[in-house]
């Protein structure tokens, strides 16, 4: 049993029918101007919001690597009149939750809030946006929180192999580097940096909002006004250019005393917006997807018990797209592991998927969609995603058709087009007869 | 395979086997969950959610690490990867395929008490993944060919979960220490030279033993229909028949504990030092009434976020950590653990750490804490009941682990009520008494520097 929400604008409202979700999502303008989203959930008492700024990491200066990162982890450390303890006792109080996250692209928030807490939340989340207060004592206590995270992760495999990776494919280029920063780059940032990020991407023009909950459009967009109105009306980006991923072919391993070897390995993949998208996602799907059927799954780990996970996924910015994936495998054992990744993964660009597993492909990605959608946070994140990718407000409806018209010979050319060009591999521990090669 | 699942809660009114609505007035909105028990002794619990047609079916076996025999550690856990192995009736992969092809989610894991499966699924897949569950409740069918590769799995597991991750193997040292008699002591993923021993016939001796419809409990969340799932379960679990002879689970207990122990574990690797102290303390089940939810309260205001006394007092005002916390789990079928951690900041010796730490604790044991205190935390966990909701998979795990710990349904939906109830004296009370060094082990993770210097790198 399926449960139709009424919209009260039916102009705007769209019925959104997917295989196994039904909502109707609103697309509204808030008294200010603030275009949002929302979905209304009568039956939890509570309000999901999730939005976020174009200009993420990918704004930080090179030697100043953490900037956006270490703004969004001080937002909540003081704002306005309050301080920071004042200003998560408020929080607390309340139980509201405010979390802020940066990416290359964008800084993503989400609230979640109680309804009858509602004017609170928002208008803390104003406070936080609006009036960072950047105290000098929050900014070294932070600063020093992340720096105990980078030193955590200077040991740690995975984040070895990750880094290298990233650095390798897009050297020179703002993507080459994590959101966090570096030990060397988090001490050199300014609490004028902080301010100069905020002031520059908090602002109403590339914002993307929304809001799901126990909530009709007027008073949400009441909400949306009480945090966001007060923003600048245009941000101030610095241009980010187009890359282009480096180091295809290369291998390399990066000594460290650990019992499993962490593996990365990838290459290039498919911009949003490209038309061979989604039968590289299915044929992405078919090959790593995650699911006990993929075919790195089944030969990695069912058949030989080289490693407890192994998967790889599309992961698309603005500005360049790739396909990414990781296992991690006992020292002795790694070299037969990547034998079978790299020979599964020209398998599949020479000959692309069979007719069965497109068809079981298909049969999933459908199905899985209703999962990401099935609770108010969720819906949020999902509709903000769907914004920022530019989908159109009907895409949970059109996404069915678009998965099933996905052909055998598109699925094959795109495999091609994905897995035929090699791979960049980086791997952190002490794999036994593995060393890098160029 | 889980170590530590939160208990969130939710306020739910719930529905007895006859179907009959009880009427709790004063019970806050939530779902009616309702609580069958079938023939031949399965438990079903069905928590409606109607707002997407999905469903979130998991079955809970009321068996877990803590009930493998000793030299075995590790085979809760080796069995629970060998159920996906495949049965007489749908041979290895088909289950999967089936989950796959409806574009569903599935998973399992093990912990000390429990052992669950789970699939995330269209509503309409219910019954048939009811079908499949309850086939391979009895019907697994392991060959050496399936369960060799398999051990290869689960010990690439451990190093990924623990051989490469050192504050895992400290937690690790830490429980080890801790108890002295009762196999809570053992890693739930198992000890590594006892893991490459486990064989076929230990998984299947295991599963003979403990995987019975009277030895289960499942959970159904979603948009279901509870009179509906029922059928379904008694159409197909319902056919399994009763296990004779299903055990109390009478584990070794612990002797009243007396020494304050610590230790240090030293790690090449470790380039941030930490601090970890776990007390033996009651889990709801084995204590007196209010005791849990008194350290549910009492962990919360000591080191639940930012505005707890751990992080106020050595993060922000002594500026001798870059993070602080303390947590609680009332989950466990014999006695639990009250947990303390911080990181130091550099230049700060884990002593003078842990001499920090004591005050603020000693703080709290001679003086309580503030009514500002309590009412802020009772808010907090209550709310958690309300954000719980949000989630089916949430409920459904609440449930589930409440239920395969002693719990009842009645005691889950009576939480927030009983969190409600909790007073300050209450909190002063379990600081005192459960806040004892002697209950506990201390920790210390750090930085081997004698393997670094014979190193060549």
């Amino acid at each position: 049993m399926s449960r139709l929400f009424a919209a009260a604008f039916a102009a705007l409202a769209l019925l959104v029918a997917a295989p196994a979700a039904a909502m109707t999502i609103e697309k509204i303008v808030s008294p200010s101007g603030i275009t949002a989203w929302l979905v209304r959930e009568h039956s939890v008492p509570l309000i999901a919001l999730n939005y976020a700024f174009h200009g993420g990491s990918a704004q930080d200066e090179p030697d100043k690597a953490g900037t956006a990162n270490l703004a969004a982890d001080l937002l909540d450390e003081g704002a306005g009149d309050l301080d920071g303890k004042t200003f998560h006792e408020r929080l607390e109080n309340h139980a509201i939750e405010l979390r802020f996250q940066v990416a290359r692209d964008y800084f993503h928030g989400s609230l979640r809030t109680l309804n009858e807490h509602r004017d609170e939340a928002f208008d803390l989340l104003h406070l936080a946006l609006s009036a960072p207060r950047f105290d000098a004592d929050a900014v070294e206590r932070v600063r020093g929180q992340m720096l105990s995270v980078l030193r955590r992760d200077s040991s740690n495999p995975n984040s070895i192999a990750s880094r290298r990776w990233w650095e390798t494919a897009f050297p020179d280029h703002p993507y080459g580097r994590e959101s966090r920063g570096t030990l060397d780059s988090v001490p050199r940032i300014a609490a004028t940096d902080l301010r100069d990020y905020v002031h520059r991407v908090f602002a109403r023009n590339e914002l993307t909002v929304s809001i799901v909950g126990d909530i009709d459009a007027q008073a949400a967009g009441a909400l949306i006004d009480r945090a966001f109105a007060g923003l600048p009306a245009k941000s101030d980006l610095k241009p980010v250019a187009d890359a282009s991923l480096r180091g295809l072919g290369r291998r390399i391993v990066i000594d460290l005393d650990v019992p499993q070897a962490v593996v990365t390995f990838g290459g290039p993949g498919l911009a949003r917006h490209d038309p061979d998208f989604m039968a590289g996602y299915v044929v992405n799907h078919i090959l790593g997807g995650g699911t006990f059927s993929s075919r790195l799954y089944r030969e990695v780990r069912e058949k030989r018990g080289l490693a407890y996970g192994v998967s790889d996924s599309l992961v698309w910015f603005r500005r360049a797209a790739v396909v990414l994936g990781g296992t991690a495998t006992r020292a002795d054992r790694t070299a037969d592991a990547l034998v079978i990744v790299e020979r599964e993964t020209k398998r599949m660009a020479a000959d692309g998927p069979t007719a069965e597993e497109l068809a079981a492909a298909k049969a999933f990605l459908k199905g899985a969609y209703a999962l990401s959608l099935d609770s108010s946070a969720k819906i949020a994140a999902q509709l903000t995603q769907i914004q920022l990718d530019n989908l159109g407000i009907d895409y949970i409806q059109r996404r069915g058709a678009m998965i099933d018209a996905v052909r055998i010979e598109d699925a094959k050319r795109v495999a091609k087009r994905l897995y035929g060009g090699g791979m960049l591999v980086t791997v952190a521990g002490r794999p036994k007869g593995l060393t890098s090669s160029e | 395979m889980t170590s530590k699942p939160r208990l969130l809660s939710v306020a739910a009114a719930v529905l007895t086997a006859a179907l009959a609505v009880s009427s709790l007035a004063a019970e806050p909105p939530g779902p009616q969950v309702a609580d069958f028990t079938l023939a031949n002794g399965l438990e079903l619990v069905v928590i409606p959610d109607h707002r997407v047609p999905v469903v979130t079916h998991m079955i809970w076996y009321k068996v877990g690490a803590a009930d493998e025999t000793p030299g075995k550690s590790g085979l809760a856990h080796f069995l629970e990867h060998l159920m996906f192995k495949g049965t007489a009736k749908n041979p290895s992969g088909r289950f999967s395929q089936a989950v796959a092809a409806v574009g569903a989610h599935e998973n399992a894991f093990t912990a000390n008490d429990y052992t669950a499966y789970y699939q995330r699924i269209p509503a309409s897949q219910l019954k048939s993944m009811m079908d499949f569950e309850a086939d391979r409740m009895t019907g697994l069918q392991l060959t050496d060919q399936v369960v060799l590769p398999e051990r290869e799995v689960i010990l690439e597991e451990q190093n990924q979960r623990v051989g490469n991750n050192p504050r895992a193997r400290l937690s690790e040292q830490i429980d080890a220490a801790l108890f002295l008699n009762h196999p809570y002591g053992k890693p739930t993923i198992g000890w590594r030279h006892e893991m490459e021993q486990l064989s076929r016939d230990d998984a299947v001796g295991f599963y003979r033993r403990f995987y019975a419809p009277n030895n289960a409990v499942v959970v159904v969340a979603g948009d279901v229909d509870p009179a509906q799932a029922l059928k379904f379960a008694e159409d197909t679990y319902g056919k399994v028949p009763r296990h004779a002879n299903i055990l109390p689970r009478n584990r070794p207990q612990e002797p009243p504990p007396v020494a304050v122990r610590s230790l240090t574990l030293a790690d090449p690797r470790v380039e941030q030092p930490v601090m970890q102290r776990d007390y033996l303390v009651p889990s709801f089940h084995t204590g007196k009434p209010g005791q849990s939810e008194a350290l549910e309260v009492l962990a919360h205001i000591v080191g639940g976020g930012t505005s707890s006394r751990l992080y106020r007092a050595l993060v922000v005002d002594q500026r001798v950590a870059v993070s602080a916390q303390a947590w609680y789990d009332s989950a466990a079928f014999d006695l639990s653990k009250f947990g303390v951690f911080a990181a130091p900041r550099p230049g700060v010796a884990l002593p003078q750490l842990e001499a920090a730490t004591d005050a603020v604790l000693a703080e709290i044991v001679a003086n309580g804490v503030t009514a500002e205190e309590l009412d802020r935390s009772k808010s907090r966990l209550i709310a958690d009941a309300v954000y719980a909701q949000d989630n089916q998979v949430s409920m459904a795990r609440w449930y589930g682990t409440a239920l395969t710990t002693g719990g009842t349904v009645n005691d889950v939906r009576s939480w927030p009520e009983r969190i409600r109830a909790v007073t300050l004296d209450s909190v002063h009370d379990a600081a005192r008494q459960w806040l004892d060094k002697r209950r506990s082990v201390t920790g210390y993770l750090v930085k081997d520097t004698s393997v670094q210097a014979e190193r060549k790198s």
